[in-house]
C-alpha cells in the first residue's frame, strides 16, 4: 500500500521526497555569505562560486524533473552581502546549454549577465558593488527564457543596508516557483522552494512572540501571479525591502513574476498556522505549508 | 547469417514428411536465434535512444463505488514500465492508495483509490503523474455512484436489456402471419427492407466501434480488433454455416438462423455500450430512449422472419431464433454495466457489425435466387431505402 493516513487531510501528495540531496526545511534558513577578505579601501570583497549544472531534482515525492540548477540545487544559494561590499562571482558553467547569471540591482552593462553567453565547459566572473540595499534576485538570461527560468537557474540574493541594524529575528527564505513536468506550458507542481506540501509535512517550527523575518521571492513561470497568504495573525510586508519606512500591515500579497519583497510576522498564538498561495489552485498543487507554533520561551 | 547451422537444401527435394516440416520451420528457428542474439547481446545502443522512454498510461476506467470513494483502472500501453507517483483530482493532489507495486509493467494494469469527496452529477478530472513528470487524464463527465452487482442493479440491467433488445425482437416475430399473407413481391420488398435496415446497423456499429477504439490503450490496437471483428465475425459463422448445410433445412431457413446469430452478437454489443454508458453516467435512461429502441430494435424482429414468409416453422424455432436475437442484450448491459472494458466492447461492437454484414450478404443472395426483379428492382431498391429511412427515424430517439 502507498500513501494512506499520515495526513489529517486526504488532499496532498502521497509519501516524501528523498531529502539527501535537497531539503526545502534547511535551504529555508541557508544563506550563502561566500569567502570575504578586506579591500585596500576598507571595503569588504565577497567572492562567490557558483556552478550550473544539470540535475534531476525530485519535485513532489517520486515526480522527478530534469532540473538546470546552481549549484545542484532549485533554488540555487541565497547569496548574502552587505550593501557596498564589492562582489565576485566564478561562475562556471558545467550544464549541457549555454547560461548566464543576470543579478538584479544596480550594476554596469557588462556584469548584467545578458550578452556574455557562458558556453557548457567555459567560465566568466561577475563583479561589481552590492547595491542597493534590499531583496534582490539572480537568474539565468540565456535564450528561450521561459525555458531557462523554469527549468530552475534562479536563486535569492539579499543585499543587507550598511547604515541601519535590522531588529533580531528568525530569518527565513521562500522562493515561490512551480515545475511543468509534462512540458506543457502548465505547472503541475507548485512550491516555495520546489517542494509540494514540504513544509505541510514538515511545519516549520516559530515561538509565541518570535520577530519572524521572510525573504520572499516570486519565480513562478507561466502564470502572470502568486501570492502568500498566512494565517491567524496580519504581517508587515516592504515591496522589494527597500525603502524602511513604506510598508503595508496585510495578510496577503500579491507578486508579479520576479517581484519580491520582506514580510515581518509575529505570532500571538500558539497552534497550527497554514501559509498558502490564495490562488486555491496553487494551494491545491502543492504550494501550501504549515508554521507550528509554540508556546515555550 | 546466424553461424549456428548449415542448411543441406539439395537432399530435401523429395524427401518426407519431416523434411518439408524442417522446411516450414527453419525460418522460425533463425528468427528465434536472431532475437536471442538481440536480447543477448543488445544491439541496442542504436535503439535505447538517450531520451527518456515514452511512457503511455491509460485510464481505462473511473468508478465511483461510494461517497468519498473514486476508484481507477489503468493499463501500461507503452514499451516501458510506468510509475505512478502521485494523484490530482479536479487540479489538486490527493492522497491514494495502490495495491501492490506502484510499478507498472508493459500491457500490466493496476489499480488505485482516492478518497476524494466527489459531486454527483459534477464532472471529474482524474490525473496521474509518473515518476518522470508526464500526466495521463480521464475525465468523467458526470460522476455517478457506480452499479454493484446487487439485486437493484442486476434488476435494472436485466429490465433494460429486456426493453432494448428481447422484448422489441419478439414484438418483431409476431409479423410472421402478416408476412405470410402479403403477395410475393411484398415479402421480397420486406427482404430488401430487412437488408437496408441491417446496413444502417452494422454502419453504426462500425463506426462505434471506431470511434470507441480510441479508448483503448494503444498497445491493445484498437483498429486491430475492430478489423478482426469485422472480418473474422462473417468468416466464422460462413464456416459455421457451411458445416450446418448437409442434413439442415431450407435456404431460407438457414438465412433466418444466421440473421438471428448474427443481430444476437449485434445486440450483445449494443448491450455493452449501453450498459457502460449507463454505468458511467452518460445516458440518463428516459422513457424516450426506451421507446426509441423498442421501435429501432422492432425492425430487427422483421429481419429475422421475412425470410420465413413461405415456410412452414414451429413456434419453438421462432422462440428459439427471438432468444437468439435477443437475450444477449442483457448479458451486453450486464457485463458492461458492471465491468466495462474498452477492449471487450470494441471487439464486440465490431463483431456485432461483422455479423450484420454476413446477414446482409446472405440476405442479397436469397434475393437474388428467388424469382423477382432482385435487389435492384424498383420496389426492392425502395425497399432497402425504406430501410435506412426507417432506422434513421427510430434512431432520432436513441441518440446519445
Amino acid at each position: 500500500m502507498r500513501g494512506g493516513r499520515e495526513h489529517i487531510h486526504a488532499m496532498g501528495t502521497s509519501g516524501d521526497v528523498d531529502t539527501s540531496l535537497y531539503d526545502p526545511s534547511v535551504h529555508l534558513e541557508s544563506f550563502d555569505r561566500g569567502s570575504t577578505s578586506p579591500l585596500p579601501d576598507g571595503r569588504t570583497l565577497r567572492e562567490y562560486e557558483i556552478t550550473a549544472v544539470d540535475r534531476s531534482i525530485e519535485v513532489a515525492p517520486g515526480v522527478h524533473f530534469d532540473a538546470w540548477t546552481y549549484n545542484g540545487t532549485v533554488p540555487g544559494p541565497t547569496l548574502r552581502c552587505t550593501e557596498g561590499d564589492r562582489l565576485r562571482v566564478n561562475f562556471t558553467n558545467a550544464g549541457s546549454h549555454p547560461h548566464t547569471i543576470h543579478f538584479h540591482g544596480i550594476h554596469p552593462g557588462d556584469m548584467d549577465g545578458v550578452f556574455e553567453i557562458v558556453d557548457p565547459g567555459d567560465t566568466f566572473r561577475y563583479e561589481f558593488d552590492a547595491l542597493p540595499a534590499g531583496v534582490q534576485l539572480y537568474h539565468c538570461h540565456a535564450a528561450p527564457l521561459k525555458r531557462h527560468l523554469h527549468k530552475g537557474l534562479y536563486g535569492g540574493f539579499i543585499i543587507d543596508p550598511r547604515d541601519r541594524i535590522l531588529e533580531p529575528a528568525r530569518e527565513l527564505v521562500m522562493m515561490m516557483n512551480g515545475f511543468d513536468t509534462n512540458y506543457d506550458g502548465e505547472n503541475e507542481v507548485y512550491a516555495v522552494n520546489s517542494v509540494a506540501f514540504h513544509y505541510q509535512r514538515h511545519p516549520i517550527q516559530l515561538r509565541v512572540g518570535e520577530l519572524v523575518r521572510i525573504y520572499l521571492f516570486n519565480m513562478t513561470e507561466f502564470d502572470l501571479l502568486n501570492s502568500i497568504h498566512v494565517h491567524g495573525t496580519l504581517f508587515k510586508y516592504w515591496r522589494t525591502g527597500t525603502r524602511p519606512d513604506h510598508y503595508d500591515y496585510t495578510d496577503t500579497v500579491l507578486l508579479c513574476q520576479g517581484e519580491r519583497g520582506v514580510m515581518e510576522i509575529r505570532f500571538e498564538h500558539p497552534g497550527l498556522f497554514m501559509f498558502h498561495a490564495h490562488q486555491s489552485e496553487f494551494a491545491e498543487l502543492g504550494w501550501m505549508g504549515m508554521f507550528e507554533v509554540r508556546d515555550e520561551s | 547469417m546466424s553461424p549456428s547451422e548449415p542448411t543441406p537444401p539439395a537432399r530435401t527435394a523429395t524427401g518426407g514428411r519431416s523434411s518439408l516440416w524442417l522446411k516450414g520451420v527453419f525460418p522460425l528457428l533463425l528468427l528465434g536465434g536472431l532475437l536471442g542474439l538481440f536480447l543477448t547481446f543488445g544491439p541496442a545502443g542504436v535503439f535505447r535512444a538517450s531520451f527518456p522512454p515514452i511512457e503511455e498510461l491509460t485510464l481505462e476506467r473511473v468508478d465511483f463505488p461510494a461517497p468519498g470513494r473514486v476508484r481507477v483502472r489503468m493499463v501500461n500501453g507503452g514499451p516501458e514500465p510506468v510509475t505512478v507517483s502521485q494523484v490530482t483530482v479536479d487540479d489538486a493532489y490527493w492522497s491514494f492508495t495502490m495495491d501492490g507495486d506502484p510499478t507498472i509493467g508493459r500491457l500490466g494494469d493496476a489499480e488505485l483509490e482516492v478518497p476524494y469527496p466527489w459531486v454527483s452529477g459534477e464532472p471529474v478530472k482524474i490525473s496521474v503523474i509518473t515518476s518522470t513528470g508526464l500526466t495521463f487524464t480521464r475525465e468523467v463527465a458526470v460522476a455517478t455512484e457506480s452499479p454493484r452487482a446487487d439485486r437493484r442493479y442486476l434488476t435494472t440491467f436485466v429490465l433494460l436489456g429486456l426493453y432494448v433488445g428481447v422484448v422489441p425482437v419478439f414484438l418483431g416475430l409476431l409479423w410472421l402471419p402478416f408476412l405470410r399473407e402479403v403477395p410475393r413481391h411484398w415479402t421480397d420488398f420486406l427482404l430488401s427492407l430487412t437488408i437496408g435496415l441491417l446496413v444502417f446497423l452494422g454502419v453504426d456499429a462500425l463506426t462505434e466501434a471506431v470511434e470507441m477504439s480510441g479508448d483503448v490503450a494503444s498497445a491493445f490496437q484498437g483498429i486491430g480488433l475492430v478489423t478482426m471483428g469485422v472480418v473474422g465475425a462473417p468468416m466464422v459463422i460462413q464456416g459455421l454455416g457451411r458445416l450446418r448445410k448437409r442434413g439442415a433445412g431450407t435456404e431460407a431457413r438457414r438465412a433466418a438462423g444466421l440473421i438471428a446469430l448474427g443481430i444476437g452478437l449485434h445486440n450483445l454489443g449494443e448491450g455493452l455500450a449501453i450498459g457502460s454508458a449507463y454505468a458511467i453516467g452518460e445516458i440518463a435512461l428516459g422513457s424516450t430512449l426506451v421507446i426509441g429502441f423498442l421501435l429501432h430494435n422492432t425492425t430487427e424482429g422483421i429481419g429475422i422472419v421475412a425470410p420465413l414468409a413461405s415456410e412452414p416453422v414451429r413456434p419453438g424455432t421462432l422462440v428459439a431464433l427471438g432468444a437468439l436475437a435477443g437475450l444477449p442484450t442483457i448479458a451486453g448491459t450486464m457485463i458492461g454495466g458492471l465491468s466495462y472494458s474498452p477492449v471487450a466492447t470494441v471487439l464486440f461492437l465490431a463483431i456485432g457489425a461483422g455479423a450484420v454484414i454476413q446477414v446482409v450478404w446472405v440476405l442479397a443472395r436469397l434475393l437474388s435466387q428467388r424469382q423477382g426483379s432482385g435487389l435492384t428492382g424498383p420496389l426492392n431498391a425502395a425497399g432497402l431505402v425504406a430501410g435506412l429511412v426507417l432506422m434513421y427515424a427510430t434512431g432520432l430517439w436513441v441518440a446519445f
